[in-house]
């Protein structure tokens, strides 16, 4: 049992980013909140998945809704907490923790938030790893978890209860919901107790989040490099193999809107001419490619940071000439299983190539 | 209708902390240029510079057809945190928004000052346009009350979705006015200056309605100059992209000349090399500015600026500034240059001048490169070779953080310490070094353009996405029109779209800037 104080949240922040994967929406308004919430409220007290009781029932937080409405209309304060006491109320039982669904980007930052409102603890553990585009790409539903009941609230105090029993069904029934609440509804969902969380929930993804974010502001104030660092920090924990996959300029992005997502690809090229890497995103980073040979794809992570300041980079703040550095790691076990890659492997985002660990591919 | 861009005199001036500069302009020629000193009266300054330009130019008040002028005083200001004024906060949003109040994100020594006077009112709209609740009459009565009763005299107003659809700011500021008059009250509206971002629209119509007093002060001074030299042409001055607002506009939106000095420095040098698309080395004292420009405009940051510690996204030029300049001190024989330099000291400090330090503006005099000072006091040097080989190497490797492509631009080269640059390419673009560039910023300002901006959201649900675009790209060119464009000369300059990810539907949000010349200026 740890507590989160103010200091750590711009840690949290940093290393969600790096964990969004090029998505994931930015951190900067959540960490606001959050930083009021417990400045207001005193620390928040986080479990480690082994902590949690048997019985203990957990929900799991975040955000529904499009990041660029995100930045524009913030959340009411007893927004997210809402939908956390719809939800305890229809189940007509106090959760005992929460947990993100999301690890990367500002969904990173929820469950700290309402934990420091309701004076919840949260656990360290979320469901996703890293940031990816859809709701029912947590490995909660890859292990046989519903989504269902799940709660979610507007900014007016409106909640609703969804008792769905399919998630994709669950996922389009609370999205059109979400654009009738202005894009931006607060979620809780994934009702499951704490044998089911130790089962289906990827561990120690918030501590990671923040050694993370320690590694890259240490190596900037310091004025180090700081990749090898936190190749370092990561093979001591389940995401293991972690590595530099190519440094370089952006020379050209494409973008474009399909389905809703932010759809494209950005090249890179190095400095000394040799073949450049080519990166297709949807919302996050999903595949790598060399001269047409394989270098990384998801659900193995894929960040792009800038050389200089080490800053992880978001698809929305690509550009033309930045120097950055593109680092591969991969993913921990949990979410390489058959069952996994079935709900976020390369074929569920269309990709032809099958899925090949990092630590494979050169 | 006569367009300004290659007819007529302009006058063009440029305000900085230090300096105030102006040039005469026959088109894109310079006809004459001169430095003063701005001190502490800025009408004398001006009045210093620009009659002296028009002197040497031959040039009688009424042949000038319009004065545009850049300055620096605002945002000193709030980097200084001087002269401001307090300033009342109303936001429209609740219920929403309320878990980020006004000014959170702020320094507490601009808070201390800008004050603690902030209000969340029912208001705001949703991304489609519905209200996220009413306007709420009674409420915002009370707050105008409360605003008057703490005798307040600027306010910032900010409704969520603005941008979208400014009716909410207007009507707020409607009733806002039944109790605070415009003669002791200024509001500001944030639609007026800011984009999608809530915190850093609202943040810069704050910093807007706290530079209020000062922005009439200086804008009186600016025309008071201009009556003083007998100018009849109206003055303009220039904003954060690169286009002009009217001084009356200016009064009312100082915080749009925020990034006007890099903005104009660009503009300047593009217009002295006759080049749209290269990059642009600034050499300054303490630092060197570098920058893209492309059709003839600087490439503009994505990312979020401070200023002054606090978060905006105003147009501001994407520049990397590199810790090299003429002041830069020179270590280890020679390898090691800066970042510290003797900045506003070097006529004391640099050994040319008969001082202790080694800059590098010595090393550039002994190579011959630069003429300052007395050239015998470093005839002996060691290492001049090597750390001008070094500020070279420095400039390449940021030259290849900004170049856009492969495509090897031409780069150039401005700003007092440009000699400190030798050789004709570098990295295997051309080096071109303008004549004027000392007063690239004035001559900046005298070219400018005006223009407007449109960004919004579309929903392309019944219209298609071209539709959409030639919508935008209609209300862009209304707006340049509007703020004083020469109709037939109004082109867009940029577009940009962002699509709303993570929502089914097809909504995508467009940005579309279109500039013109400024049309018949000076009646």
């Amino acid at each position: 049992m740890i507590q989160i104080t103010l200091d750590d949240l711009d840690d949290i922040a940093l290393g969600a980013t790096f964990l969004g994967t090029g998505g994931g929406g930015d951190p900067y308004i959540a960490t606001l909140m959050t930083r009021r919430a417990i400045a207001a409220n005193g620390p928040v007290t986080m479990l480690s998945l082994d902590e949690l009781a048997d019985d203990a029932l957990v929900f799991s937080c975040g955000n529904l809704g499009a990041p660029t409405v995100a930045i524009e209309k913030i959340m009411g304060a007893d927004q997210p907490p809402n939908a956390v006491l719809a939800l305890e109320k229809h189940l007509g039982r106090p959760a005992d923790a929460l947990l993100a669904f999301e690890a990367g980007g500002s969904n990173s930052m929820m469950p700290i938030y309402i934990a420091a409102m309701l004076n919840r603890p949260i656990v360290d553990a979320d469901g996703m790893g890293r940031a990816f585009p859809e709701l029912q790409m947590v490995t909660f539903s890859v292990y046989g978890v519903p989504s269902a009941p799940m709660a979610l609230a507007s900014e007016h105090g409106d909640t609703t209860i969804l008792d769905i029993d399919d998630d994709a069904r669950a996922e389009y029934i609370a999205r059109g919901i979400a654009i009738r609440m202005g894009a931006r509804s607060a979620m809780a969902a994934y009702p499951m107790d704490g044998i089911t969380a130790r089962r289906v929930a990827i561990s120690g993804t918030t501590s990671l989040c923040q050694a993370i974010g320690d590694d890259l502001r240490q190596s900037r104030a310091q004025n180090r490099e700081p990749f090898a660092a936190l190749i370092e920090m990561l093979a001591g924990t389940h995401y293991g193999h972690a590595k530099v996959l190519y440094t370089g300029k952006v020379a050209d992005l494409l973008r474009e809107t399909k389905r809703g997502y932010a759809i494209g690809q950005v090249t890179i090229e190095a400095q000394d001419g040799g073949a450049a890497l080519e990166i297709e995103f949807q919302n996050e980073f999903l595949a790598a490619r060399q001269g047409g040979t394989l270098r990384a794809i998801v659900p193995d992570l894929i960040c792009i940071l800038d050389s200089e300041m080490a800053q992880p980079i978001t698809t929305e703040r690509l550009r033309y000439g930045q120097r950055v550095t593109v680092m591969a790691v991969s993913a921990p076990p949990i979410m390489r299983t058959d069952k996994a890659l079935a709900v976020f492997g390369p074929a569920a985002f269309g990709l032809a190539e099958p899925f090949v660990p990092v630590e494979h591919l050169d | 209708m006569r367009g300004v861009a290659g007819t007529g005199l302009r006058l063009g001036i440029d305000v900085g902390g230090t300096n105030t500069d102006a040039v005469l302009m026959d088109g894109g020629r310079v006809v004459a240029w001169h430095k003063a000193t701005t001190g502490r009266h800025i009408t004398d300054a001006i009045v210093a510079a620009a009659g002296a330009v028009l002197q040497q130019g031959g040039a009688a008040p009424d042949q000038i057809n319009a004065v545009m002028l850049g300055t620096t005083q605002f945002t000193n200001a709030v980097i200084e945190r001087r002269r401001l004024n307090p300033v009342a906060v109303l936001r429209l949003a609740a219920p929403a928004t309320t878990a980020v109040p006004p000014m959170s994100d702020w320094p507490e020594d601009l808070r201390a000052v800008v004050g603690h006077h902030t209000y969340l009112a029912r208001g705001g709209l949703e991304f489609d346009g519905r209200p996220i609740s009413g306007l709420d009459e009674a409420e915002l009565c009370a707050v105008a009350k409360d605003i008057r009763g703490h005798g307040i005299g600027a306010v910032a107003i900010t409704s969520v979705f603005s941008p979208l659809d400014a009716e909410m700011e207007h009507r707020a500021e409607a009733i806002l006015r039944r109790e605070l008059p415009p003669e002791t009250c200024v509001i500001t509206l944030s639609h007026r200056i800011g984009r999608i971002g809530l915190l850093e629209r609202e943040n810069a119509a704050i910093l807007n309605a706290a530079l209020s007093g000062l922005a009439g002060d200086v804008l009186g001074a600016f025309t008071r100059a201009i009556d003083n030299l007998g100018l009849t042409a109206l003055l303009y001055i220039s904003q954060n992209d690169g286009t002009l607002m009217t001084a009356a506009h200016a009064a009312r939106y100082p915080v749009l000349t925020f990034a006007s000095g890099p903005t104009n420095s660009m503009r300047g040098a593009a217009v002295l090399s006759g080049l749209a698309d290269a990059l642009v080395v600034d050499i300054g004292g303490t630092t060197t500015d570098i920058g893209l420009l492309l059709d003839g405009f600087p490439r503009e940051a994505a990312m979020t600026v401070d200023v002054g510690g606090v978060r905006t996204n105003f147009r501001m030029p994407d520049l990397l500034a590199l810790g090299l300049g003429g002041g830069s001190l020179v270590r280890n024989g020679g390898t090691s240059i800066g970042p510290d330099s003797v900045g506003f000291e070097l006529q004391q400090r640099a050994l040319v001048f008969g001082g202790d330090t080694l800059t590098l503006s010595d090393m550039a005099v002994a190579a011959g490169q630069m003429a300052l000072g007395d050239r015998a006091k470093v005839a002996d040097l060691d290492g001049v070779d090597l750390a001008l080989a070094r500020a070279a190497t420095m400039i390449e490797g940021a030259l290849e953080r900004v170049r856009p492509s492969a495509t090897r631009l031409p780069v150039i080269l401005v700003g007092g310490g440009a000699p400190l640059l030798g050789g004709d390419t570098i990295g295997g673009g051309q080096i071109v070094r303008p004549v004027h560039s000392q007063v690239a910023n004035a001559i900046g300002a005298s070219i400018a353009m005006v223009g407007g901006e449109c960004d919004r959201i579309f929903s392309l649900d019944g219209l298609s996405r071209a539709e959409a675009v030639a919508a935008a790209t209609d209300e862009a060119k209304a707006l340049a029109a509007e703020a004083g464009a020469d109709v037939a000369s109004i082109r867009v300059v940029e577009m940009d779209e962002i699509p709303l990810s993570y929502m089914p539907g097809n909504v995508t949000r467009l940005r579309v800037k279109a500039v013109g010349d400024l049309a018949a200026a000076g009646g």
